[in-house]
């Protein structure tokens, strides 16, 4: 086994996430879909922190971990929202902006 | 011993972990086809709800995924962060916003959904096909000699607070940011303001009837102080009021009045 199969299994599951993104329409499972192409990202980073023989992947994955948890924080609170004035978390329904 | 052998005891010994051993092939090759699966439920899954415990079961295998990388702190992590408190909290979202709202199956768009695939299927072709063309061969050398024997967590940590510190500190402002700004978002502004004590009191009062004073307590005066004992007036009666309606079961005087016991048997 090589160690370049993480970075396959990392492009695949970050495809995975972003068809979900397109195809889905409940607000909750579009962001699960993102936090999935995050994960992939992040392993993707570790795998090229082995490969360069240095820790800044690793640090930077810990990061990306850290702006997640805040983007998860605002994004569900958004949600929360938008269900709150409109009864409902389908993203077809937020079109305000649209025309 | 074969020399296939001897190489694969040579591999699963070295202790840098540069070169992927038997035993991460073996994790690599059990996993990845349960994290892709799981990927691919979660998309496909009805149930918002499924959907997130699919999501956990990718991010779980990726936390064993780094052990395997030379990466227990970011696997920690990942457990502790990742899995716990941010799955947790898409869960109370979804319990809150209600489990039952389920997806809508209409199609805004005609043919979007094949769109997304067929974009998403030539995207993964064009991503693999780079990472084929651009990894070629390499060496992968190995987070060890970055540690410097010091172990992950302290390597870790002293680049955090040396190189990366202005960054660590804008996440900390980041943070801050955010749960003030979940607090502002989820905040509910009171349609009517909130009645005081003292309004309600003065209501109940123009409306007149009923009680002015709270209802006399069970069991005062009575044996028992049991919720379904009802007060004893001081002329020994029943206080009815004192019960509430649906404890009322029989309508039996409490046994002995204290009074008469004193009486009958003085201490």
């Amino acid at each position: 086994m090589r160690v370049d199969y993480y970075l396959y299994l990392s492009a695949v599951l970050f495809t995975i996430g972003a068809v979900g993104v397109l195809v889905r329409r409940n607000a909750i499972v579009v962001f699960m879909c993102i936090e999935l192409m995050l994960n992939a990202v992040n392993l993707s980073l570790v795998t090229f922190a082995r490969m360069d023989g240095n820790l800044d992947g690793q640090i930077i994955a810990f990061f990306v971990m850290v702006v997640a948890a805040a983007e998860v924080v605002i994004g569900l609170a958004i949600i929360m929202s938008i269900f709150r004035s409109r009864r409902s978390a389908s993203v077809d329904n937020a079109n305000l902006l649209k025309y | 011993m074969t020399p296939l052998a001897l190489t694969v005891v040579a591999a699963a010994s070295s202790s840098s972990g540069a070169p992927a051993t038997l035993h991460e092939a073996v994790l690599f090759w059990l996993l990845a086809p349960i994290a892709v699966g799981a990927a691919i439920g979660m998309v496909l899954a009805r149930s918002a709800v499924h959907a997130a415990v699919l999501l956990a079961v990718v991010m779980l295998s990726l936390a064993a995924f780094y052990t395997a990388e030379n990466a227990p702190f970011l696997a920690v992590v990942q457990v502790v962060v990742y899995t716990g408190a941010v799955l947790m909290l898409f869960l109370f979202v979804l319990m809150l916003i209600g489990v039952d709202s389920t997806d809508s199956l209409m199609e805004t768009l005609h043919g979007q959904r094949f769109a997304a695939t067929v974009i998403g299927l030539g995207f993964a072709v064009l991503l693999v096909a780079a990472l084929a063309g651009a990894l070629g061969s390499f060496h992968p050398r190995g987070v060890g000699g970055a540690e410097a024997g010091k172990g992950n967590v302290t390597a870790i940590a002293e680049q955090l607070f040396s190189r990366y510190v202005f960054a660590f500190e804008a996440t900390s402002a980041l943070l801050i940011t955010a749960g003030l700004g979940a607090m502002v978002l989820a905040h509910r502004e009171p349609l009517q303001a909130r009645r005081t004590q003292q309004e309600r009191m003065r209501e109940r009062t123009a409306r007149g009837g009923g009680e002015m004073a709270p209802l006399p307590g069970p069991g005062v005066y009575a044996d028992h102080d049991a919720v379904d004992t009802p007060a004893l007036l001081p002329d020994g009666s029943i206080a009815p009021a004192s019960v509430a309606e649906h404890l009322q079961i029989s309508r039996a005087k409490p046994h002995v009045d204290v009074a008469e016991r004193e009486i009958g048997n003085p201490r």
